[in-house]
């Protein structure tokens, strides 16, 4: 087991060597020269080619990829081109940032879905699970930034219930330290922070965590159905078990496993969302971070960008490969 | 295994309600109208007049600063708030762009010539940081822009706007000297009109020389000026916090503190507005123009355009040699229709290349008006009677002069065609199609400037002259190359009077007016909405306000 584990994690390294390349070249590859997008009706001859070099975008690309992942490997993902501030410190930052609001849209989507597929489920054509897969649906369909808008309209504008946007009141000043706004609130010892940065995430990460719900709660009722039919489960209830503990001794763990690739995917899957959701919530964080950076073509913010999302979504995969033969002993990752 | 899934779950879902049941009181005050004085004459009674509350003013906008070291930046978000921390030696009136004394007082040509320009500085002065401003710290700065070999430039800093507007490093200046603590002498290569409006540009404001050394290459987060707000905190993407200067030399600012927030969402942007959670905020689209207008609670203002969005005729290509064939087209274009459609009525019909707000503008010029019969009549008589094939380049990006350029695009070939115009849009990425404009591979293409120093050489030069004309990298991107513009806008950019100077710009845009290198479509008025409450608010056609300590605001 040990060995199939250290085996499954070697497998990462060409993995994250592939995603670098990757990154690197489709940059590279999306017309437009940075100097010309960076300096718009401005760009005299000149100034493009000082731009240029400045940016070292005039020596062939195979140097340019080796010097990047020569500092890569170093940690250093360079500077960024538009803010000259060292990449890692400004991704990390926003990284945080993403990281408090993505797991706690997960918990949100992991425990509403999985409670609500399983009674799905279990009353099967209840009006229960009519409106929940109802909901689902509407769920999946449903654009972030037309919801997260909408969310705003009414919550903040119209209720006044939570802030709009942001992290935290402006009038608060608390030291960052993690820049895990829930942590650093709590460090300075500012209850009233607290509860302002909880107030703050509430919507953008009900809104994000949205469509993974909806998935998470489908993959829940089909799976469970899946194997509420099973001969195991008639035994079970023929042994006499009441209701309760075949559902949740016998049929749970074993619809599990699906289950556990889907929150897999949808994690990585987030990352994508928050994009989108930090844009409308003005949520400082890696996914708006990326998303500007790629209009304003700061490459170095883009490609580190880029392989810190791919480093996050691998070592999630990992973990939801090793989760498996926990699950069920039978899978082995040969 | 199991029994330790349920009880995570458990814990799970304690921790997600207690999020949400854990605070249910609003988290921020809505702001209601100022009518509950009931409540405030309790206080009456107290003899001890109570402390005045703290006026905070926030100001919310798309993006976050790049840089708060104006002399390095290039973008209006840093300026805007560089601004306010930082002085120029001259300045720009509240609401023109002429030229008005900051840190110094008066100044001087003292040569013939016109090349040396002597600069008296405003007495008394210091920055935030104690420092003494005076003819050391100017000549410090200047330096530090213009030459390369300054040991206070630090990585990554380029000075873009010092080599923009003085023609590279140390370009145009010849030396900076201070005469005595309150003089500075300021000699030129050559005259340079120009000279005086491009140091009232944010770009030139004067740092704490003390703060440069100790900050080093951390001063764009740092900056120390003479301005009426000093510094307190950037947060990157969330919030930059300002704070009263009490020792300002000029009048002191109304407000406490000034924090500008990046919101990036323009719906959401409005709807905090609204909500009366920001106090005012730029970049309204036009379709909201109207929902500010008709809320009670807010106000609209609308900035002095200081752009241009035109189409060129590329004259290197036939059928556009022709004069009659471009004035043909300026008939053609109805530009009230495409303001009402595309500009929600926030901009005007442009007739000159430069926007009314700048001196020199010529208002006696007649337009092109909307005659689809007089532009056939001419296009019959330079030989095309049944009209001709082009092609209409449009951008594929939104710029500030031109919002929708696609949408723009396509109401002027439907314009064209009525006139017997057969014209294919052409669209491709942003960078790309800049290159292909300096290189002339267009017939027809839309463009636009924003103005940078309020100079109208600033415009015309740069977008017209013959000198920016060579294919390749042209900014001129008509191809226009008119000798007696050339002879005119030189002798503008060597005169040093300005009444003189604005008599040059005036006859050379009746000149272009008559050539029509361009059909000149809008300048846009970008809308800035507030709440009622924000007092002595004055937009500023260079998109930065120089005069924010007038600004108030009534928090009652």
């Amino acid at each position: 087991m040990g060995h199939t584990i250290l085996k499954r994690i070697l497998l990462v390294i060409p993995v994250l060597i592939g995603v670098s390349i990757l990154a690197f070249s489709i940059l590279h590859l999306i017309p437009g020269d940075p100097a010309r997008v960076i300096l718009g009706e401005r760009a005299t001859h000149d100034a493009v080619i000082m731009l240029q070099e400045k940016l070292g975008l005039n020596r062939p690309l195979y140097i340019q990829y080796f010097s990047f992942m020569k500092n890569v490997l170093s940690g250093d993902l360079g500077t960024s081109i538009i803010t000259n501030e060292s990449v890692t410190t400004e991704l990390f930052t926003a990284f945080a940032a993403t990281l408090e609001l993505t797991v706690l849209s997960m918990i949100i989507a992991v425990v509403v879905g999985i409670l609500a597929g399983t009674i799905a489920a279990v009353k099967q054509f209840s009006v229960f699970d009519n409106v929940s897969m109802v909901g689902a649906l509407a769920g999946v369909s449903m654009p972030i930034f037309w919801l997260g808008l909408l969310m705003i309209w009414l919550f903040a504008y119209k209720w006044g219930i939570f802030p709009a946007s942001g992290r935290l009141a402006v009038s608060f000043d608390i030291p960052r330290v993690t820049n895990v706004m829930l942590i650093d609130t709590l460090l300075a010892g500012n209850f009233a922070a607290f509860k302002d940065a909880i107030m703050h995430l509430i919507m953008p990460a009900f809104a994000l965590a949205t469509i993974p719900m909806a998935i998470i709660a489908r993959m829940t009722r089909s799976s469970m159905l899946e194997v509420m039919r099973q001969d195991y489960i008639r035994t079970a209830r023929a042994k006499g078990l009441s209701e309760k503990v075949v559902i949740f001794k016998h049929a749970i763990k074993n619809a599990f496993l699906p289950i556990v690739t889907v929150i897999g995917l949808q994690i990585g899957l987030l990352l994508g969302g928050a994009v989108m959701t930090e844009t409308v919530f003005s949520y400082p964080g890696l996914g708006r971070k990326l998303y500007l950076s790629i209009m304003a073509r700061d490459y170095p913010m883009v490609q580190g960008g880029i392989l810190i999302v791919a480093f996050f979504f691998v070592f999630v995969n990992l973990i939801v490969d090793i989760s498996y033969m926990f699950i069920d002993p039978r899978i082995s990752l040969d | 295994m199991k029994k330790r899934f349920y009880v995570l779950l458990l814990i799970l879902v304690m921790i997600v309600s207690f999020g949400l049941t854990g605070c249910s009181s609003p988290a921020t005050e809505k702001t209601e109208a100022p009518s509950d004085d009931a409540a405030k004459t309790t206080e009456t009674t107290d003899t001890a007049p109570a402390p005045a509350k703290e006026k905070v003013l926030i100001f919310a906008r798309s993006g976050d600063s790049v840089s708060l070291d104006p002399s390095n930046a290039t973008d209006g978000e840093s300026f805007y708030v560089a601004r306010n921390v930082l002085d120029t030696l001259v300045d720009y009136a509240e609401d023109s762009t002429a030229i008005i004394p900051a840190l110094a007082t008066s100044w001087e040509t003292k040569n013939e010539e016109g090349t040396i320009w002597e600069f008296h500085l405003r007495k008394g002065v210091k920055f935030h940081d104690g420092t003494d401003f005076n003819a050391d710290a100017v000549v410090f700065n200047f330096d530090r822009w213009m030459n390369e070999d300054n040991e206070y430039r630090f990585d990554g800093e380029n000075f873009e706007y010092w080599g923009y507007m003085f023609g590279g490093y140390p370009g145009i200046v010849k030396s900076v000297t201070a005469v005595d603590e309150n003089t500075v002498d300021v000699e030129l290569n050559t005259p340079n009109a120009p000279f005086i409006s491009n140091l009232a540009m944010p770009s030139f404001a004067i740092s704490s020389p003390t703060a440069i050394k100790k900050y080093k290459g951390d001063i764009f987060k740092n900056p120390v000026g003479t301005g009426p707000f000093k510094f307190v905190e950037w947060l990157k993407d969330d919030k930059i916090v300002l704070e009263k200067n009490e020792n300002y030399w000029g009048e002191g600012p109304k407000l406490d503190k000034l924090i500008f927030r990046s919101i990036p969402d323009n719906s959401a942007r409005l709807l905090e507005l609204q909500a009366g959670t920001i106090d005012m905020m730029t970049g309204v689209s036009p379709d909201d123009a109207q929902i500010i207008k008709d809320d009670p609670n807010l106000q609209l203002y609308l900035r002095p355009s200081m752009n241009v969005g035109y189409l060129a005729m590329n004259m290197m290509k036939k059928p556009f040699d022709d004069v009659r064939v471009r004035q043909a087209l300026n008939y053609a274009v109805d530009k009230d229709s495409i303001i009402k459609a595309f500009y929600g009525g926030l901009a005007e019909p442009a007739k000159n290349p430069i926007p009314p707000s700048l001196w020199g503008y010529n208002d006696d010029i007649t337009a092109y008006e909307y005659n689809p019969e007089k532009a056939k009549a001419l296009l019959a008589e330079a030989g095309y009677p049944d009209g001709f094939k082009t092609t209409l380049w449009a951008m594929p990006v939104a710029r500030p002069y031109m919002p929708q350029p696609k949408e723009i695009a396509t109401a002027l070939q439907q314009q064209f065609a009525a006139i017997g115009v057969d014209a294919e849009i052409v669209t491709m990425d942003w960078a790309t199609y800049l290159a292909k404009g300096e290189n002339g591979e267009h017939d027809t293409y839309l463009l636009g400037w924003t103005g940078d120093n309020g100079d109208p050489d600033n415009f015309m030069y740069v977008l017209l002259d013959k000198d920016n004309a060579n294919v390749g990298s042209a900014g001129n991107v008509a191809f226009y190359k008119s000798e007696a513009v050339h002879k005119l806008l030189i002798e503008a950019q060597q005169e040093s009077d300005q009444a003189k100077r604005a008599e040059l710009y005036k006859q050379a845009q009746v000149i272009i007016h008559n050539d029509a290198p361009w059909v000149p479509l809008v300048h846009s008025t970008p809308p800035i909405a507030a709440k009622k409450s924000v007092k002595n608010y004055v937009p500023h056609p260079t998109g930065g306000e120089s005069i924010f300590w007038k600004v108030d605001i009534d928090n009652n």
